[in-house]
């Protein structure tokens, strides 16, 4: 399948992933997320917050998957879990792995063939994700605690 | 005392596990980051029991856990991985895991993930 192509995620596929989001948060902190309207996000102008998780996604879709979190939200979630280590090494490694968390979760309604890579992780806000223009990127913004983050699926 | 070994790429992932199955009473023997660390830890520690992440780097966990069963026939491993799908917890069953518990896990679901796989060693 060419990255050219049309094919794109449908609204029930993207609440596949919202709902994902919204168990995440609900059953490791018991704190729900309040999930936001989903938009079709400008690839040159995406969401990127102190710490990103991506996946990259092969088989029977391509594309990628980002989860975008300020370093304070990964910081209460790791100390709510019983972590007492919040460097940023950890910090990094719990963006990576929601981001794992999330698209391996999704194999669920995917299937096998919807393949994960392991996670990379970029830090700093300063930094932008590029995404082929031809692909379109959904955003799914959520507040948790009072702090905005947000999921971007770019993905045919 | 039963020996655990932890397989994952995480170190949260690691510490989490090591901090719940600690106080569950066992003995946290080692930890690794992929398969291979996995193999060359679990044949100097030879522990009873082993938690499995599936997608890691250099060896993932499902060559792991055909590799161990080379080595060890009878020890216990507990998949313990984001991959929701049908076919990839058959797939892991089938290669000689006994168990699979899907992230995100609280310490409630590992213990009793980990209570079922030793509970047939309890009966003996």
């Amino acid at each position: 399948m060419s990255l050219h192509q049309t094919t794109t995620m449908t609204e029930a596929e993207l609440r596949i992933f919202i709902g994902i989001v919204q168990h995440y948060f609900e059953q490791q902190t018991g704190c729900p997320a309040e999930m936001g309207t989903p938009f079709l996000g400008d690839p040159n102008v995406l969401p990127v917050f102190d710490f990103t998780g991506v996946i990259g996604i092969s088989g029977n879709r391509r594309g990628c998957v980002y989860f975008t979190a300020p370093s304070e939200m990964l910081r209460q979630i790791l100390v709510h879990g019983g972590e007492s280590d919040v460097s940023r090494e950890n910090l990094a490694d719990l963006a990576g792995e929601i981001s794992n968390t999330i698209s391996g979760n999704a194999r669920r309604a995917f299937g096998h063939e919807f393949m994960i890579s392991v996670p990379i992780v970029v830090t700093g806000r300063e930094q932008s994700i590029s995404l082929p223009e031809s692909v379109k990127a959904y955003v799914m913004p959520f507040r948790w605690r009072e702090q905005d983050a947000a999921l971007v699926v770019s993905v045919v | 005392m039963k020996k655990l070994l932890i397989v994952d790429d995480s170190n949260i992932i690691r510490s989490k596990i090591a901090r719940c199955l600690g106080k569950y009473g066992l003995e946290i023997a080692g930890m690794a980051s992929n398969g291979q660390e996995a193999l060359t830890q679990f044949k100097a520690t030879r522990c009873d029991l082993v938690t499995m992440d599936l997608t890691m780097p250099h060896m993932d966990g499902i060559e792991c856990i055909r590799a161990l069963r080379e080595i060890d026939a009878h020890v216990r491993i507990l998949v313990v991985s984001a991959l929701a799908d049908k076919a990839t917890a058959i797939l892991a069953l089938k290669e000689g895991a006994q168990g699979f518990l899907c992230k995100p896990f609280t310490e409630s679901d590992l213990t009793e993930a980990i209570g079922e796989l030793t509970s047939d060693d309890d009966n003996d």
